[in-house]
């Protein structure tokens, strides 16, 4: 195999998807050679991050590009294992998802598909800027063009309610940063006279625990991505977007790009130890419990599918602030494995949910009765990314809150243990009772409820099918074969 | 070849002024177009050669006529005024090409000379305010610039340009009459009107007659703030703007007000400053809240205007307001933030109107409720107006970014964070103005204007496209930008008592 130096590696995962983007207009009125190009920069990505990995893992932080742009301030890249680990995500899922897209969108018969695949190519560019992002100011300049590329992906649909949601997604995301996040980084730009980000932190003794505390508030509200109530609402209301969407990035790309900046902001800029000896992060704690509780309760009543798996994220990804807020090591590990679980498990439940949207035309949980035999394929990977919602062996969710768990009850901080474990009965609540209805429940004949009901379908297009299958796979392979993400999560925390 | 280089500031103004009148007798709209775009194509020459010489070298000081100062006119050039030159003959440059056919299609055929020798007195003019060192010669180009706008305006299509061109008129004769009032009781206490002369008397002047110097300082603060558009002194800035034609609008959008606020740095910094210690004068007491007041009232203004060059308009109250508020932080980085602003607003403007002007051009109209998808048939324009518009918000990897990150850091080193929140918080309404365009030009169905509209031909295209690409690349690469009005920043506040 050809070996190239990793520093030219990022160079290429940083461009290749911005080619991708340039290229694809070009295809317009070629379809399939324009599915094709995106297939082909998708998996030139992969590869491309794919083939990082082993220097990540023997210990090479390998660095490109470092432009001043004014003194202080520098757009430079660096990859450390944590952005490893959600590059490698987003790139995989990426080419999976691309897959599942040219089935959803043909299926479908949505619009302006050239300008859809232009907008996911760059979203794509933007996260791989997130990742390997060596301070927080290329970080905030990658997080910005994120919120940008995303919002004509939510308003695709150009309807009223696409339109709000737009409305609604670019004022809280954009909002957020500018007036939370970016005074945040330019104090912290004060506080340290540094933003790169660094093993142990870089504000160790340079002020106040609460000043830290002010400043982790600004943080964590102001990284509206990882949808902190009460800051989450643009993403249920985000769902309006075509399924592949919702599903790479509002359950992988933008929302873990969220929780991720959180998680490094805590590990690289505070420093874990730094925070845990001030006492400024448990606040967090609460915060963050708060919505996974209050998340999953919402969740219950929801009826809308893709509503519900949107709660559900919400309150999922406050898992993830919660690990990073119980600052231990450990419980950081689990933080970045449960990043990866949970994008394998949620991009499977939302394949399953665009390929009924596909199939059936049904979008509420009340109409999927009997929707299983019908469907066997679909409905069996939601089941599997059900389980491992809930956080169930064999499957990957199980290994995050392992860790979580472990970490809490090492530190002795019972109030993380009853959230977890109480929200894992709110998760079975509002999810079991979907499987349950999909297999075992009879299809209501015809005359029932109408005609549509009884509408004749099988599964989706077979894209579809091929994608739910391989991140339902995925889901149970992360259980069996935890390896990469544990070694990185172990690296990041320096392990 | 020295005999040239030591006439450069002499040149600088020499020749757009001949130029303009030349330009009046070629009577063919074609051919004062092409004489007036060779004519301004001069003038970023011998304003890069001067910056170069300011930046290696140290302030070049030309005598006009050979009179040494301060009796005679001395045209001065410092890296400050090198800058706003190089920045007003430069974006004027790149505007050219645009002009024939924006001007063909909207000014007769009869008086498309006659625009261009006004364009051209009117780029005299603020390169003159801009390259004097005399307090009345600055006044005489004012009154030059400003009298070929009001005709410039006044050439608007719309028949409302008329009342445009007269309300400014009116406003703009009143900022000029106290400037001049202003100059004049400077003038009785020094008993001198060379910037640098009258700066180096104010000390002992201001301990004689403390009254009428702080008077000049209130007649040449409020006289300047009408013609820079201070809010609440702009209430002529939003009609001059809609109904002047396109690339009018763009050219002062982009240069008029940024010389003015030339003029009140020089006068502030370098005449007052060096003389009396800014704190003790209420220079900054009223810079804050109109700067602020203009920064949201303006900016909500822009919300709800839904004529777009109006909106762009009240946009630039705004944006003004920010240029202002580096003024009244009066430290290093707000200062830099306040010059590089001025710098990066022009490009940004200049991009904005440019791409207005081009769908005047095709679709007729710029009324946002008749302009739904315009963003499709117009890809390449509206695209340019996005970018250009993040830039405007202060996107990061953009150029409004760079002014935005100087004043919160200045507003932080103040110890003012209250006012570093404002400034994060008032432009996120320039997301609003900007997004509610986005909203109709791309996923709104196509209207009947804009339906056969198309990008416009490449000489209009590729201004836009580079003052566009410009918006970007400065948040990028600042060297030309921050780096100079750094050095800008710190010699005007070096010189301070």
């Amino acid at each position: 195999m050809l070996a190239f130096a990793p520093e030219s590696l990022v160079i290429a995962a940083l461009t290749i998807p911005l080619i991708g983007a340039l290229l694809i207009p070009l295809f317009h009125s070629a379809p399939n050679a324009r599915e094709s190009v995106t297939l082909a920069t998708a998996g030139a990505l992969t590869f491309t991050v794919w083939s990082l990995l082993p220097h990540v893992l023997a210990g090479a932080r390998p660095a490109a590009i470092d432009i001043a742009v004014v003194p202080g301030l520098n757009i430079a890249f660096s990859v450390e294992p944590l952005g490893m680990l959600f590059a490698l995500i987003a790139a995989t899922l990426w080419l999976v998802t691309s897959v599942y897209a040219i089935g959803y969108m043909r299926g479908n018969d949505e619009p302006r598909q050239t300008s859809f695949y232009v907008c996911f190519a760059v979203a794509l560019w933007a996260t791989m800027g997130i990742a390997f992002a060596k301070n927080l100011f290329t970080l905030f300049i990658f997080y910005e063009i994120l919120t940008l590329s995303t919002y004509p992906l939510v308003a695709h649909k150009a309807n009223g309610e696409a339109i709000r949601a737009g409305r609604i997604y670019l004022l809280i995301l954009i909002g957020t940063s500018m007036v939370l996040l970016l005074p945040a980084i330019a104090w912290t730009w004060v506080l340290a006279g540094t933003l790169d980000f660094t093993s142990g932190g870089i504000l160790n003794g340079k002020t106040t625990p609460f000043a830290l505390c002010a400043l982790l508030a600004l943080f964590a509200f102001g990284i509206g991505k990882a949808a902190l109530m009460p800051l989450h609402f643009w993403l249920p209301a985000a769902m309006v977007a075509p399924t592949p969407v919702s599903a790479l990035l509002h359950a992988v790309a933008v929302v873990k790009a969220g929780v991720f900046t959180i998680l490094k902001v805590v590990v690289y800029i505070f420093g874990i130890e730094t925070l845990a000896y001030a006492g400024s992060g448990t606040w967090l704690v609460y915060a963050a419990g708060f919505t996974v509780i209050a998340a999953s309760l919402v969740a219950l009543r929801q009826d809308n599918l893709k509503a519900r798996l949107a709660y559900s994220t919400v309150s999922q990804l406050s898992y993830v602030i919660l690990a990073a807020a119980i600052l231990t090591p450990i419980s950081a590990v689990g933080a970045a494995m449960h990043i990866a679980a949970h994008a394998v498990s949620k991009i499977t439940l939302f394949f399953a949910a665009g390929a009924i949207y596909t199939a059936a035309h049904k979008t509420e949980i009340s109409e999927l009765a009997g929707i299983g035999r019908r469907m066997p394929c679909t409905m069996g990977a939601f089941a599997i990314g059900a389980i491992s919602m809930i956080g169930l062996p064999p499957t990957a969710g199980f290994l995050g809150k392992w860790f979580m768990l472990s970490g809490a009850m090492q530190t002795g901080q019972w109030l993380p243990v009853a959230i977890i474990v109480v929200s894992t009965l709110l998760n079975a609540a509002y999810f079991l009772p979907i499987v349950y209805t999909a297999f075992f429940e009879r299809e209501p004949a015809a005359h029932a409820v109408g005609a549509e009901a009884a509408h004749e379908h099988g599964e989706a297009p077979l894209p579809i099918v091929i994608a739910l299958i391989f991140t339902a796979a995925a889901t149970i392979g992360l259980f069996l074969f935890p390896e990469v993400p544990h070694a990185l999560a172990k690296l990041m925390v320096g392990g | 070849m020295n005999a040239v280089t030591a006439q450069l500031p002499a040149l600088q103004v020499v020749i757009p002024l001949l130029g303009a009148i030349i330009a009046a007798f070629l009577r063919r709209g074609t051919l004062a177009w092409a004489w007036a775009a060779l004519i301004t194509a001069l003038t970023p020459v011998i304003a890069f050669a001067q910056l170069h010489q300011v930046w290696t070298n140290d302030t070049i000081s030309y005598r006009m006529g050979g009179w040494p100062p301060p009796i005679g006119i001395e045209y001065r050039v410092d890296l400050l005024n090198a800058f706003v030159l190089l920045l007003v003959s430069l974006v004027s440059t790149i505007m050219m090409p645009y002009a024939r056919r924006s001007v063909a299609h909207e000014i007769d055929g009869d008086k498309q000379a006659w625009f261009y020798c006004m364009y051209l007195l009117g780029l005299a003019g603020l390169l003159g305010i801009t390259i004097t060192g005399d307090a009345f010669n600055a006044f005489v180009f004012l009154e030059i610039s400003s009298l070929s706008t009001y005709v410039m305006i006044a050439m608007g299509r719309d028949r409302r340009a008329l009342v445009a061109s007269y309300q400014y008129l009116i406003i703009g004769t009143i900022g000029a009459t106290l400037y001049v009032i202003g100059v004049g009781l400077l003038y009785l206490v020094t008993g001198s009107l060379n910037f640098a002369d009258i700066g180096t008397r104010l000390a002992e002047a201001s301990a004689a007659y403390p009254r009428p110097v702080l008077a000049g300082l209130a007649f040449l603060f409020v006289g300047i703030s009408l013609k820079l558009a201070l809010f609440p002194l702009h209430v002529w800035l939003p009609n001059a703007y809609a109904y002047a034609p396109s690339f009018a609008t763009a050219f002062l959008a982009a240069t008029a007000t940024k010389v003015a606020i030339y003029l009140l740095l020089r006068i502030v910094f370098s005449v007052y400053g060096v003389a009396i210690d800014l704190n003790t004068l209420p220079v900054s007491t009223v810079l804050y809240p109109l700067s602020i007041a203009a920064m949201f009232i303006a900016s909500i203004l822009a919300v709800y205007e839904t004529n777009l060059k109006r909106m762009l308009a009240y946009s630039s109250v705004a944006q003004i307001g920010y240029i202002t508020l580096g003024i009244a932080l009066m430290n290093q980085a707000g200062l830099t933030g306040s010059v590089v602003h001025l710098f990066n607003h022009a490009l940004i403007k200049g991009a904005l109107f440019l791409a207005l002007g081009a769908i005047v051009y095709r679709a007729g109209t710029i009324k946002l409720d008749d302009l739904g998808g315009i963003g499709r048939t117009m890809p390449l324009t509206f695209a340019a107006f996005v970018f250009a518009g993040m830039s405007l918000m202060g996107v990061p990897g953009t150029a409004g970014f760079i002014s935005k990150y100087y004043l919160i850091v200045g507003a932080l080193d103040a110890g003012l964070w209250p006012i570093a929140f404002l400034i994060v918080a008032s432009s996120l309404i320039a997301l609003v103005y900007i997004g509610r365009a986005v909203e109709v030009a791309y996923f709104r169905p196509i209207a009947s204007a804009p339906a056969n509209a198309k990008d416009p031909p490449l000489m209009m295209l590729v201004p836009i496209l580079v003052l566009t690409f410009a918006s970007i690349y400065f948040g990028i690469d600042t060297e030309l930008s921050a780096g100079v009005a750094s050095r800008v920043a710190e010699t005007l506040l070096g010189g301070l008592k």
